[in-house]
Formats: structure tokens, C-alpha cells, sequence
């Protein structure tokens, strides 16, 4: 990843850098709208002083309000198959929609919308028309450790199992759906203008622990990153750590850790799960000739068994060893932290793992 | 007895609405014909009996307004003005189809007479003629949006969601549920809360009118008063047309497992071409010369759409792999 020219450079958060390329785009281009459930909040309050209650339930979409007025940022009623499907006839009609889906456990309420419509338009209509959406949609668990020093309470507090969940191999699953994970505010930023300048149906996968946390160095001006391409995001040679969005930072810590036990390990960001950067992973692999693949979803039809499934099929001949995933439990996940700390996968995990590969 | 209508409709649409629904009948009876006869193949729902609500909805519409459809869907098509050439060729399979026989006939679209696709997932069309028309409201052009759905789809959530969104947003929606008493072959009795499709438009904050969908003028009156409302910026209308279909729900579904002979003929003497021509001959508003020069010109178009359909190449096979993914952004 390297930008492509000077501008100036701020630290933001993750979310920080989702809302200034909305904000950027939603400028350029008045045929950008965003909808979703409490994109503002307080929709209709003003005569009592009220605006933007929320801001997005993550407050990526804080200030668009204020910023575009009710005819761009709409705030929908709880009626997901009819905001995604408004969205679907929108882009075919002339507009780019944004559309927030509160979180991906909820995609289930408008799966057939995604999958059966926007993904499909295109091509069943012989390309006389483009789907030009963006889906962004918060996943994943509560993130981090599960921490006994006070810093995080031990009884629970996360979100159980259902607003928790990954999720995303659905998506990556139909043809016709560009499928990215940002991993950092940077990539955020690059990632979801691309998605709104590209001229399908894309959806952005946000993880909800990276929102506020993920701090990092963002230029001021609009750039794009590739959708279908993988980042190496840390050199090596000894061994490959594939991560998938926050994954990616369980990677660089386990990568972290290996070095200082003399294992010199890549780590490669996969960015986009559809389409997948397959090359990508290939080069790294003729280079480091192991592979861990770390991914936050449940292991059936997943990503990481793609991924692993397509290594063996065209890289075997470049492996010292066989590959390996490490995902998130073949379970529901669990409410109570101490049961969600042992869900997703860790960094110890997959140093674990990588000590058995390379033989250390 | 005909009831008196309160508008008129010029000679022009009065000749143009027989045109299209004459050609929905014989472009209908003919592909029956020849799905029976084995090709072409793929499943086909017949509009035959239900021409008048699609031709009095769309005779209200404006070329450029927007319709979404059904499975049921070439009478909607045709009366949009789809060329039937294109039609007959896409559910052919042909390269020349509408969809470059990407879709089939339960997919057929046209964008550039504002149709925007046949869809099978009962109901889901319903929310993009909701999207549609909320383009129209950004983009400020005027542009209404009319949703056909069945009287199955109005037990589906998605018709509920979008007609509370065009309500609350006040879009440019006429949704109009063509009752034909069957969901599949499953009667109405048995699907339908509370005994009326239209009623459940006062939920919604919205008026509903329901009309005799085998009359074409009815259709076309409660359609004319809904678009205007939707034009001037007042929101959506619920059009519940009374109807029937006259074939099974698909070419291989007998209707006499579900229904009587008797309640089939009784629909059929309230035929709406039947109906229309006594109307304009009695009334003197149209003269038989009128009628015969549009069958004539009807049999001749459905026959080259025939040829054309027969005689068109099929897709070449690389085009499996084309168009997944619309063009690179710049």
C-alpha cells in the first residue's frame, strides 16, 4: 500500500476514515446517497434542537446529516428487505446508494436483496445495466483478549450470537458480489471510496472492534485502492499468515511475537474476499513456502478453506508444509467474555501453529 | 350494464390500449402453442385474462415512468412498450433477447422504455420500483413508478416494507396487486387475512381503490388519478384490480386441480378484450375497420417476432463468463 502522492496526513480511527470518504464522495458526486437505520437518528427533531442522535450505530455516518440534509442521508424504518431493495431499484435507476446494514447477523432480513437482486442484475439482464451500491456492513465480535485485570469485564459484555457474527464467505459465495474486509483506517478509506466509484454491487465488511480502535495515518485528500487485491502489510520469508480484516492485526501480533523467536513471518492482508487476490497469496507463498490463514468466520464453506483449498490446488508444489487455518469456533458465539475470548482466533494460536510449521 | 366513466380517453389510446392488449393475447396464445409444442423451454406464466390491468395501469403511465413486475410478466412488458421481437427471442434464448438470453422469460427487461425486469422472488420487485421512484425524489425528474405484484405477494413482508417507505417518504409509487385469487394454486380464502388486499392500504397511510380489472377503462381511471397524486409529490395509491388468469400458474399446471370448470367459464364471459370491443363499437368510439387493421397488424408482428426468435444465434458460449461484474470504475 503506498499512496500515490503527497497530501497531508492525519491519524484517525478506523471510523473516522470510513466517514471522511463518504464525505468526500457524497461532495463530488450529488448522486451518492446513504440510507440505513439511524444513519442521523433524531430524523425529524430539529424544531427541538435534536439532530444526529446517533450518527450510525457505529458513528462512522456522524455529520453527514448536518453536512448533505434529508434528501442524501435517510434514515430508514427497521424494514431491511425494503431499504436494500429501495437501494437495488435506486442504483438501477440512476443513483449510488450507500446502504448501512446495522450488522451482518441481520442479513438474513435482506439476504435475497444482496444475493438474488443486486448480485444478479447485471448479468441476467445481459449488461444493459449497472448496480452501482455500496453495502457496508459492521461484523464481527467484540475483539481483544479476554482481559482478568479489571480492564474488561469478566461476566459478559459482549454481543452473543446473534450480533456477533463474520459472516462475509456468504457474500464472497455469490457471483456477482465484490466482497472487501478494510483492516486499518487506511485501507478503510481507500477501500470504501473504491466502492463507491465502482460500478457494481460492493460490500465493505467494517469489524465493529476496529471502529474507534484502529488508529492510524490517513491522507487528507480521496484515493483508491484496488478492489481484488491483497497488501502485504509485513515482509518475510520463513512463513505466510493470511489474515482477513481484523485478523490481519492478529497476524502482525503473532508476527511480532515469531520474530522474536528467529521466525521471519509475512504477513498478507487479503483485503478483498471476492475477488480474491489468488496471485497474491501464490507469490507469497513461493517465497515463504508455509501458510496459516487466519479468519474470524466459522471454518464450514469458509474463506480460509477457500483460500486453503485453492493453495493446494496451484501452489502444492511450492509447500514445506501443509496449510493451515485457524478460524473461530464451529459454534454459535457465546455471550459470557471468557467463553468469546476462546471464539475467535488469537494471536497465541497461530504462533502455535506456526512453530509446528516451520519446526521450532 | 358498462358503468359511465367520468373521463374519456382520446381515440388514440383508445386505439392504442386494444392494440396492446390484443397483443398480449395472441403473443401469449401463440407461446403457449409453442410451449407445448417443446420449444422453447424454461418455465412461462401466462398473462392471458389479466390484459386490462396492465394496459389500463401503463395507457396512465408517461414513456419514461418506470413499472417493476412479476413472474407473470410479459403483459407488463408489452404494455410498456418492450418490442416483442426481443421479448420472444429472450425466452428463446437467444443472443438477441432482451437480456442477450441471459434471463429468460422470467427475467425480461428493458431499460430503455423504463422496465425495470421481470422477478420471480415474489414481491422483491415491489421494493425497486420503491427505489425507482426515490430516485426520481433525489434526482427532482418527475419520473413515477407503478409495482405489479399478485395477490400471493400481498402476504409478503417486502410489499409491506416498501409501501410503509413510499408512504413515510411520500414516493412516487401507484402499487398495484393484481388479484387473480390464486397464489400458485393455493386460493385466496386461505392466504388472506382480514378478507381485503385493499384495505390494508389505510395502514399504510395511503388511499386504495379497487377496481374491475377485467374493465380496462376502470383500470385506466383509478391509474390516471394515482399518477397524477404521485407526480404532484403526494405519495403512493393502491390499485387492487379484481382479475383472473385464465391458464394454470405456469405451461404444465392444470388449474382444474385447484379450481371448477364452472367458476373458469364464468370468468372467461367477462372477457377484457370481449368487453372493450363491445364497448367501442356500441359506443361508437372506435369502428370495426379500427379493430380488424390492429388484429391484423397484431398477427403479423407476434409471427416475425416468431421468426425472428427462431432465427436468431444463440449466445456464443464465452458469454457464460460475461458481465458478472460491471465495467472498472476509472
Amino acid at each position: 500500500m503506498t499512496m500515490k502522492k503527497q497530501t497531508p496526513v492525519r491519524e484517525l480511527t478506523f471510523s473516522q476514515a470510513v466517514n471522511e470518504a463518504i464525505r468526500q464522495e457524497m461532495r463530488r458526486d450529488p448522486t451518492i446517497i446513504i440510507l440505513g437505520e439511524d444513519i442521523a437518528g433524531a430524523a425529524g427533531r430539529a424544531h427541538l434542537g435534536l439532530a444526529e442522535a446517533w450518527g450510525g450505530p457505529l458513528r462512522a455516518t456522524r455529520g453527514l446529516f448536518s453536512e448533505f440534509g434529508p434528501e442524501r442521508v435517510l434514515d430508514t424504518p427497521i424494514s431491511e428487505m425494503a431499504f436494500m431493495g429501495a437501494a437495488v431499484g435506486a442504483a438501477m435507476t440512476g443513483l449510488r446508494p450507500i446502504v448501512e446494514l446495522m450488522f451482518v447477523d441481520l442479513i438474513g432480513c435482506c439476504y435475497d436483496q444482496i444475493m438474488n437482486q443486486a448480485a444478479k442484475m447485471h448479468y441476467m439482464m445481459g449488461g444493459q445495466i449497472q448496480v452501482p451500491m455500496v453495502i457496508r456492513i459492521p461484523y464481527g465480535t467484540h475483539g481483544g483478549p479476554y482481559d482478568t485485570s479489571g480492564g474488561r469485564p469478566g461476566y459478559g459484555g459482549g454481543a452473543a450470537a446473534q450480533h456477533s457474527q463474520t459472516l462475509y464467505s456468504v457474500l464472497a459465495h455469490i457471483p456477482g458480489l465484490k466482497v472487501v474486509v478494510p483492516s486499518s483506517a487506511y485501507s478503510a478509506k481507500g477501500l470504501t471510496i473504491s466502492a463507491i466509484r465502482d460500478n457494481g454491487p460492493v460490500v465493505v465488511m467494517e469489524h465493529k472492534a476496529l471502529g474507534s480502535a484502529a488508529k492510524g495515518y490517513v491522507p487528507e485528500d480521496p484515493y483508491t485502492l484496488p478492489l481484488g487485491r491483497a497488501a502485504v502489510a509485513r515482509c518475510g520469508k520463513d512463513i505466510t499468515l493470511c489474515g482477513i480484516g481484523r485478523m490481519t492485526l492478529v497476524c502482525l501480533e503473532a508476527a511480532d511475537k515469531l520474530a522474536g523467536e528467529g521466525i521471519d513471518a509475512e504477513v498478507l492482508d487479503v483485503l478483498s474476499l471476492a475477488p480474491l487476490d489468488e496471485s497474491a497469496v501464490l507469490e507469497s507463498i513461493k517465497r515463504t513456502r508455509r501458510l496459516i490463514v487466519v479468519d474470524e468466520d466459522t471454518p464450514t464453506a469458509s474463506m480460509a478453506r477457500d483460500i486453503a483449498a485453492r493453495v493446494a490446488d496451484k501452489g502444492f508444489d511450492w509447500l514445506d508444509a501443509p496449510v493451515k487455518t485457524i478460524t473461530s469456533a464451529n459454534t454459535p458465539v457465546p455471550f459470557a467474555s471468557v467463553l468469546e475470548a476462546n471464539y475467535a482466533p488469537r494471536a497465541d494460536q497461530v504462533t502455535a501453529v506456526a512453530y509446528e510449521l516451520v519446526g521450532k | 350494464m358498462i358503468p359511465e366513466t367520468k373521463k374519456a380517453m382520446s381515440r388514440d389510446q383508445l386505439l392504442w390500449v386494444y392494440q396492446r392488449m390484443t397483443l398480449i393475447r395472441i403473443f401469449e396464445e401463440r407461446l403457449k402453442k409453442l410451449v407445448e409444442s417443446g420449444v422453447p423451454t424454461g418455465p412461462v406464466h401466462l398473462y392471458v385474462g389479466e390484459e386490462a390491468v396492465a394496459v389500463g395501469i401503463c395507457a396512465a403511465l408517461d414513456y419514461s415512468d418506470w413499472i417493476s413486475s412479476t413472474h407473470r410478466g410479459h403483459g407488463h412488458c408489452i404494455a410498456k412498450g418492450v418490442d416483442v421481437r426481443k421479448m420472444m427471442a429472450e425466452i428463446f434464448g437467444k443472443s438477441t433477447g432482451t437480456n442477450r438470453g441471459k434471463g429468460g422469460s422470467m427475467h425480461i427487461t428493458d431499460f430503455q422504455v423504463g422496465m425495470l425486469g421481470v422477478n420471480p422472488i415474489v414481491g422483491m420487485g415491489v421494493t425497486h420500483a420503491v427505489g425507482a421512484a426515490l430516485t426520481s425524489k433525489v434526482l427532482g425528474n418527475g419520473r413515477v413508478a407503478a409495482a405489479f405484484f399478485g395477490d400471493g405477494a400481498a402476504n409478503f413482508g417486502a410489499i409491506h416494507e416498501a409501501m410503509n417507505l413510499a408512504s413515510i417518504w411520500k414516493l412516487a409509487v401507484v402499487f398495484v396487486c393484481e388479484n387473480n385469487l390464486y397464489a400458485d394454486a393455493t386460493p385466496i380464502e386461505f392466504t388472506l387475512a382480514g378478507g381485503s388486499i385493499v384495505n390494508r392500504a389505510a395502514a399504510y397511510g395511503m388511499p386504495g381503490v379497487r377496481v374491475d380489472g377485467q374493465d380496462v377503462f376502470e383500470v385506466w381511471e383509478a391509474a390516471d388519478s394515482a399518477v397524477s397524486r404521485a407526480r404532484a409529490g403526494q405519495g403512493p395509491t393502491l390499485i387492487e384490480c379484481a382479475t383472473y388468469r385464465y391458464y394454470g400458474h405456469h405451461q404444465s399446471d392444470n388449474p382444474l386441480r385447484y379450481r371448477s370448470a364452472e367458476e373458469e367459464e364464468a370468468a372467461r364471459l367477462r372477457d377484457c378484450i370481449v368487453s372493450f370491443r363491445a364497448r367501442v363499437l356500441t359506443e361508437g368510439l372506435l369502428n370495426i375497420s379500427d379493430l380488424e387493421t390492429i388484429d391484423a397488424e397484431n398477427q403479423r408482428l407476434v409471427q416475425e417476432a416468431v421468426e425472428f426468435a427462431k432465427s436468431s444465434p444463440l449466445p456464443e458460449p464465452t458469454e457464460l463468463y460475461s458481465d458478472v461484474y460491471g465495467p472498472d470504475f476509472s
